[in-house]
């Protein structure tokens, strides 16, 4: 098992804790673990990814090379076409649909989402809107990371417990929270693929 | 099943490594991509548990003295800074090679190759062959934690500064760590040795003959060190077509592209410097071609060359690998032969997104002022500086138009003002003033140069994540004064949108004054403010 994740975002949108919840998982899996993050500069609003790379055999490389992603997973609809060159041909795409406009000239939604079905099959996720059925807002990245779940080569259940390790000491409520924004995006992603 | 790994950054492995070396002390100012290092021993339960020094240094200079002072004293110090901070220690790194040390002393420097969050791409490795000290360059996490170790007892059987050299991938890449029991600290053990640490000419000139003398016992340590060694093709040992000789984390790239694309070639790994004499010309006898792969400037490869050149080698020098920034599985790759994947095309619709200040920053305020009364100059040129206030060279606030280094948008704004430039106007930080500005603004008052010093000061080390800053708050007018500067021409103005007509008038009166003025532009970085706020909330609950 070997599996190349890009994570992409907008400095500030917290995706290193998604990261950070595969990381845990991977490491309580005994698999091999690269994961290369963005710190300084660009941290201030600027575009912003993860290279995370699991496998059950040594891996050598932080970076993940141009084709061979099997996964990106974008908290930002923009930020997931900027990384399609590291897209292997066979590898996902999922992607919120909440755009964090802080340029000038930032495209339509509409565009965007075009974009990206003419190159892949993305599962769009409306994050912000589960996270709030969830509980709240703030757990969008667990819904994306639900979404992608099915993708990370990781079971759900040892995501989860990822998550009740990184959470754990905001308290219960928050956990259950994330847990729930977590389960309805792997709803969300578990229907998409049945019914495409 | 693996529960026993500690999943680390490359610069956390470093601090842990250390920790567990034995070590008593880090110094360090903060600096991309090597702050975690000196970041995580201060949230250390096992460092406060053992007294570990670790609080922020004023700057890098300041940081390696005190190390070399700790290592003078018989005990292990670790001294933290990125590559560009090696400029501001280089003088007491040099000498220290030529003191020697005590107590293990290492120098954990991480370059920053492609410029992700700095102004050049200098290789440190070229400080090491400077200072003729022997380098590290370990090329994973794991390596990176055992060579700490390694790096401290090299420290005190050759009596040298060890440097061990990182760059932003490794620095900022996790990956899962076995740690292996702490050793004890070393006692104190100061002892006499002016003959050693007296560098007057006739000491140094034998220190340095003492210097030279040790280099081929170095290099026979990197002989046998576990940070070198090769690895052979898949074909019968001899003659082989192709050798690649990989430096540090270049060795990721070379493993990952052969196991990747299947290529057959003999590997020399390569993390501790000088390089192994012995290892190298075995590869070079045994090999038609050689590629070198280096994660920085081609300094080995120059050297392997010669002045006349060699047809046999290939690098960064003949195009095989770009001649600047940061590797890639790929650039070996195809340096090593093989036709780059048809990839996706990113769509013409994504636009860049470049850093930008926060939204509620108080240096939005303080540009908004500034630029509409540089504005009312012909000549509104802004020296600035180092810090998140950078950010102020980009769109929409356009405002600064200099950084340089550490504090030199005072020294530049002097020199500009010597020149005759009206006004004379400069944006430094708080940290950064601490750093490197003091003494410009001493030359200032000395000359009764006419510069403007505005002095941001958020109350932290802001851009690389909030550290504690060695001058803010009140400080920062005690240190003025005492510098000399007039304390009628030392204001504070608080930058909030609902100052902003009061703020233009105290920048417009003391950018007209002829003398040295320093207006203190003061509020709280957000982050740091919301952190605290957090933190406060959490011991609350």
């Amino acid at each position: 098992m070997e599996k190349n994740i890009i994570i992409a975002g907008v400095g500030g949108q917290g995706i290193l804790s998604i990261a950070a919840v595969i990381d845990w998982a991977a490491l309580d899996a005994g698999l091999h673990i690269r994961q290369a993050e963005v710190h300084g500069m660009s941290q201030r609003g600027g575009a912003v990814q993860s290279h995370l790379r699991i496998s059950d055999r040594e891996l050598f490389a932080d970076l993940i090379s141009l084709g061979t992603a099997d996964l990106i997973l974008s908290v930002e609809p923009l930020e997931s076409l900027r990384y399609l060159p590291w897209l292997a041909p066979e590898g996902h795409v999922v992607t919120s649909i909440d755009p964090f406009v802080n340029v000038e000239g930032y495209p339509p939604v509409e565009r965007i989402i075009k974009a990206l079905n003419s190159a892949v099959q993305p599962v769009l996720v409306p994050a912000e809107k589960l996270a709030r059925e969830a509980g709240g807002a703030r757990a969008s990245n667990m819904v994306m990371l639900g979404a992608a779940a099915p993708f990370t080569g990781i079971e759900p259940e040892r995501l989860e417990a990822g998550i009740e390790a990184l959470f754990g000491s905001k308290g219960p409520e928050i956990v259950e929270i994330n847990i729930r924004a977590f389960r309805k995006g792997l709803t969300l992603s578990n229907a998409n693929q049945t019914t495409s | 099943m693996n529960s026993s790994r500690l999943l680390l950054l490359g610069a956390e492995a470093v601090a842990q490594g250390a920790i567990d070396a034995g070590l008593s002390g880090v110094y360090a100012y903060p600096g991309t991509p090597s702050t975690e290092i000196t970041e995580y021993i201060q949230r250390s339960a096992l460092a406060r548990k053992r007294a570990i020094r670790s609080s922020w240094s004023s700057n890098e200079k300041t940081a390696y003295e005190a190390a070399l002072g700790m290592s003078y004293a018989g005990k292990r110090s670790l001294v933290c800074m990125k590559h560009v901070g090696l400029n501001v220690a280089a003088d007491a790194f040099i000498n220290s090679a030529i003191t020697g040390v005590n107590g293990g002393l290492v120098l954990a420097v991480a370059d920053d190759p492609s410029m992700h969050s700095s102004q050049n791409e200098q290789d440190s490795r070229v400080y090491g062959r400077f200072a003729m000290a022997p380098a590290l360059e370990p090329s994973s996490q794991q390596e990176l934690y055992d060579a700490m170790r390694h790096a401290f007892e090299l420290s005190e059987s050759v009596k040298l500064p060890v440097i061990v050299r990182m760059t932003t991938r490794l620095s900022h890449s996790r990956a899962g760590i076995k740690r292996r029991p702490a050793v004890a600290q070393n006692p104190l053990h100061a002892e006499y040795a002016p003959e050693r640490f007296v560098l007057m000419p006739h000491n140094a000139r034998r220190q340095y003959q003492h210097l030279l003398d040790l280099q081929p016992q170095l290099e026979a340590l990197s002989e046998s060190s576990f940070l070198n060694r090769a690895i052979e093709g898949e074909g019968p040992l001899g003659v082989v077509a192709l050798g690649v000789v990989a430096f540090g984390i270049g060795y990721n790239y070379v493993m990952e592209a052969r196991r990747m694309h299947g290529i057959d070639c003999r590997v020399l790994k390569i993390g501790q410097y000088p390089p192994p004499r012995e290892l190298v010309n075995e590869l070079f006898a045994a090999c038609k071609s050689v590629l070198v792969v280096e994660e920085g400037y081609p300094v080995y490869e120059e050297l392997f060359r010669g002045y006349f050149g060699s047809s046999k080698i290939s690098g960064r020098m003949d195009g095989a690998l770009p001649r600047a920034g940061e590797l890639t599985t790929d650039l070996v790759a195809s340096a090593l032969g093989v036709t780059p994947p048809e990839t996706t095309a990113v769509p013409e619709i994504v636009i860049n997104r470049p850093p930008e200040l926060c939204r509620a920053c108080g240096h939005r305020d303080l540009f908004d002022a500034l630029n509409l009364v540089m504005r009312e100059h012909a000549e509104h040129h802004l020296f600035s500086d180092i810090g998140c206030y950078t950010l102020g060279a980009l769109s929409p606030f356009n405002a600064i138009h200099t950084c340089v280094d550490m504090g030199a948008s005072i020294t530049m704004a002097k020199g500009a003002a010597d020149a005759g430039l009206r006004p004379a106007v400069c944006v430094i930080g708080d940290s950064t003033f601490a750093h490197s500005g003091m003494t410009g603004l001493l030359d200032a008052v000395n000359d009764r140069s006419p510069v403007t010093v505005i002095i941001a000061d958020n109350d932290t080390t802001a851009m690389t994540g909030g550290q504690c800053s060695s001058a803010s708050g009140s400080k920062l007018e005690r240190i003025c004064r005492g510098l000399g500067v007039e304390e009628t021409h030392i204001r504070v103005i608080t930058p909030l949108k609902q100052h902003l007509q009061e703020n233009i008038t105290v920048l417009r009166e003391e950018i007209a004054y002829d003398g040295v003025s320093v207006v203190i532009a003061r509020r709280e970085c957000i982050e740091t403010a919301a952190r605290k706020k957090r933190r406060a909330a959490a011991k609350g609950e």
